[in-house]
């Protein structure tokens, strides 16, 4: 086996965060080499450097055995290495074939479009694929796995030998993953070395030659595909220590339960989900990327529709048709993407925290009053500890804990008894992300009913009295909260595909 | 560790600099050195009487173009004030002297149905989830077509109404400081805009109009009743226009029903040239008056010095390209 790729002790540092250290990964001809680990573990940093879009802080890159420079995406594509993201990159309203060649269409004279030979080199493309599409459909006609075929044929248009895919089945159904699987192995035939990064333990023993383990930007180690179990390299992926610090969970025996949810469903995003979280509690909420756990939280907020479901609050079936429902029934909800939906960040922290509350400050003809909510905002500036020159500043202006810290604000101060956090630590510093665990476990003494969803292990296993797993729509299991859980048991559950998913039928 | 929460009120100087302050310092530097370059040029044009002509010439698109801020800055657009404005004139034509009712019913009759409108408007964008471009593109065509239909397509007089011209020509100031003759329309404007100012600044659906246009996803993830809030902020504006119908047919003393396409052009360049934001989150009622002003200045003095009417429309294009270039550089250097 030729090595088509060879990176040696790759480096790369980020403002404050140390990305990749020492890592090492090679790939060979006709290999599909599965590249493993949990969120932020490094991996699409990793392809990001040999796709050319961040240039590398140290380290070596052979291609085709001899160094190779690649200081954009373009030079990246020149020696053969295309990547196919995890959000597929076409225009909608463009044919196939003029989204294979954008940027490269044949031409006649004056610029005049030759759109026959277009076409034709598209189809000789899919030919090579055993792929029968019809180069003149538009792209947006496309189901998601078709498409995916689409983003395949533009790579190999650039005669790629390398070929990346983030997370390839993330949004395919088993049909589909199975034409992909089909496509992946004649690539393979043909001496193309594929790169593979999945969450999904079961796609790699079918597809993957071998398996090479990253986690928090360091290399673990490679091993073949088939001859590994998958719990060994669960604990590859999750040999990390826990940051421990016992979670003392209280007796839950006589609490009310204050936030009850029975057969959430909506499509294939979200199947059947039923819970309950009990008042005091910190339910955390596991799984890896797409597990739906978002949806959930949304749902249940009235962010987003439901297909079914029933949500009880204290007891009382809830008819939640949008936020304003919610916020009425108790429930605040805190998005993972404070920018886009958290905050108003052009106005200032005073506006911010009266946000969901004006109804509070104005008289009844709506005049606000400036001098109410500047105390409350003083309030909660002292209570916890935001730290912002004044009350008056724009919230752009503050750093991510901060910026957190105004929006659970808001939430208090709106009176809210059921809290569901996402991400409530995405990019924020390690020493605030203390302060909020601290924030969350108080609110929980004081009653609250807090629901945290978090892509860190670490952090739903400090926090959480109890620990519900998702996967793929489905909630998996919902484990104690303590010692007697263990990284691998959650890993277990948040990959626990069902069993009706295993692809069948295709030609090996 | 402790958080510094004292809150400071800025400085003056420090607030002329803010953001949105200096693009008012821009238009407002550039209405006074368009005044000082026409009075140098022209004897005529620092009169009493043209200052007033110009103050007289501002009030109709001023009222609009306060109508068309309130929408904008949540980040939306209004194409229909220009045709609205003669809707309700056509309404008070209709109410005064088809059915010979008497004035307050007119001025109320013209101003709910800019109120109403304004709440079709607001519902076809919060509730249809229509762009704003389109819904109101829609309106106006609406309004305009409903004017010629209710009217006849030929203008109302209100010959019949006595006083129904006082509205706006009349003069409340001048009966107490004869030297000044302000026509009460300019007062109006004043009035109106001094109203709105004080709306978006001092009360929740002020406060909600910025916060929409800044963020409003991030509103209505607060629980917030985004659409309700959005279509009265529609009805405020329209409500507005009603007004600046009023003042408009009162000074023709009659309802024009072929009138309106254009205004809302003019007013919504007044509004940019004041430093509004297209994209909304942002803008000031004090800007669109200065904004309203440098237009009719421009448009007035170029008169005076007898540059050709067909000329004076090109200067006005090249001062609203500039106006907006000059924020854009401004931005990027902030």
């Amino acid at each position: 086996m030729t090595d088509l790729v060879r990176m040696t002790g790759i480096e790369k540092r980020f403002p404050g965060v140390h990305a990749l250290k020492n890592v090492s990964f090679d790939l060979g001809s006709g290999e599909v080499h599965a590249l493993m680990g949990e969120n932020g573990a490094g991996k699409s940093t990793l392809m990001k450097i040999l796709s050319g879009i961040y240039p590398k802080d140290g380290g070596e890159i052979l291609v085709n055995g001899r160094e190779a420079d690649l200081d954009g995406p373009r030079a990246a594509q020149d020696l053969g290495i295309g990547i196919i993201h995890q959000e597929l990159s076409l225009m909608n309203d463009l044919t196939v074939a003029q989204n294979i060649f954008i940027g490269r269409e044949p031409r006649f004279r004056f610029g005049r479009l030759d759109e026959a030979a277009l076409n034709a080199r598209a189809v000789e493309i899919f030919k090579s694929m055993n792929l029968k599409l019809d180069p003149r459909t538009i792209v947006g006609e496309l189901t998601i796995a078709r498409q995916q075929m689409v983003e395949i044929a533009k790579a190999l248009s650039y005669r790629s030998r390398v070929l990346i895919m983030d997370e390839p089945t993330a949004a395919l159904n088993d049909a589909e993953i199975a034409e992909l699987f089909t496509i992946i192995r004649r690539l393979k035939a043909d001496g193309v070395g594929i790169i593979y990064i999945s969450h999904k333990m079961d796609e790699l023993q079918q597809i993957a030659d071998r398996v090479t383990v990253m986690r928090d930007g360091a290399y673990v180690g490679t091993v073949g595909a088939k001859e590994t179990p998958v719990a060994k390299i669960i604990s590859m992926m999750v040999g990390r220590d826990v940051a421990s610090e016992p979670v003392d969970i209280p007796d839950f025996d006589n609490a009310e339960t204050v936030l009850e949810v029975r057969g959430l469903s909506r499509g294939r995003e979200i199947r059947d989900v039923s819970f309950s979280v009990r008042k005091g509690e910190i339910l955390g909420f596991a799984g890896l990327m797409g597990a739906g756990r978002t949806e959930v939280a949304r749902a249940i907020f009235g962010a987003d529709r439901r297909d079914s479901g029933e949500i009880l609050v204290h007891g009382k079936p809830c008819a939640i048709s949008q936020p304003s429902d919610a916020v009425k029934a108790g429930i605040g909800y805190l998005s993972e993407d404070r920018k886009h939906f958290g905050l108003a960040t052009g106005m200032d922290v005073r506006t911010n925290i009266a946000l969901a509350s004006f109804d509070r400050f104005s008289s009844r003809l709506g005049v606000l009053s400036e001098e109410g909510m500047r105390r409350t905002a003083q309030d909660y500036i002292g209570k916890l500890e935001i730290r912002t020159p004044s009350d008056r500043q724009e919230v752009r202006l503050l750093s991510g804990g901060n910026q957190q810290k105004v929006v659970i604000a808001k939430w208090l101060f709106r009176d809210c008894d059921i809290l569901i956090f996402d991400e409530p630590t995405r990019g924020i510093d390690v020493g605030a992300k203390s302060e909020i665990y601290k924030l969350l476990k108080n609110l929980a003494s004081e009653g609250r009913v807090v629901i945290v969803i978090s892509s860190e292990l670490p952090e739903i296993m400090r926090l959480s009295h109890r620990i519900a797993v998702m996967c793929e729509g489905r909630l998996t299991g919902i484990l104690p909260g303590g010692d007697a859980t263990t990284q691998e048991d959650i890993m277990h559950l948040a990959t626990l595909r069902a069993p009706s998913m295993q692809p069948e039928g295709y030609p090996q | 560790m402790t958080a510094v929460n004292t809150s400071s009120t800025p400085s003056f100087a420090a607030r002329l600099f803010e953001a949105g302050a200096h693009q008012k310092l821009l238009a407002f530097a550039s209405l006074v050195l368009l005044l000082i370059g026409f009075s140098i040029a022209s004897p005529n044009f620092m009169q009493t009487s043209n200052m007033i002509a110009i103050l007289q010439a501002t009030s109709v698109n001023g009222v609009l173009a306060v109508a068309a801020t309130l929408v904008i800055i949540t980040g939306g657009i209004d194409l229909s004030v220009g045709t609205l404005m003669t809707f309700c004139a056509v309404i008070a034509g209709v109410v005064l002297t088809n059915l010979g009712l008497p004035l307050p019913l007119g001025v109320i009759a013209a101003i709910a149905a800019g109120a109403f409108c304004g709440l079709c408007s607001g519902t076809f964008v919060a509730k249809m989830k229509i762009p704003p471009f389109i819904a109101t593109l829609g309106m106006m065509l609406i309004l305009k077509g409903l004017s010629l239909v209710i009217s006849g397509t030929r203008p109302i007089y209100f010959n019949d109404t006595p006083g129904f011209d006082q509205i706006s020509l009349g003069s409340i100031i001048g009966e107490v400081v004869p030297s000044l003759p302000i026509p009460n329309g300019v007062l109006i404007l004043f009035l109106v805009a001094g109203c709105t100012a004080w709306i978006l600044s001092r009360t929740v659906l002020g406060r909600y109009c910025f916060a929409l246009g800044s963020n409003e996803e991030a509103v209505r993830l607060s629980g917030v009743n985004t659409d309700r809030w959005k279509i009265a902020i529609y009805a405020l504006a329209g409500s507005i226009v009603g007004i600046g119908g009023l003042v408009m047919a009162s000074r023709l003393n009659s309802a024009q029903p072929a009138l309106g396409l254009g205004y809302e052009l003019e007013a919504i360049a007044a509004v940019v040239i004041g430093g509004t934001s297209l994209s909304g989150g942002r803008g000031t009622i004090v800007g669109t008056l200065i904004g309203a002003l440098i237009m009719a200045v421009l448009t007035n003095g170029l008169r005076v010095l007898s540059v050709a009417q067909e000329w004076q429309t090109v200067v006005t294009g090249a001062i609203i390209i500039l106006a907006v270039y000059a924020d854009m550089v401004r931005r990027r250097k902030s």
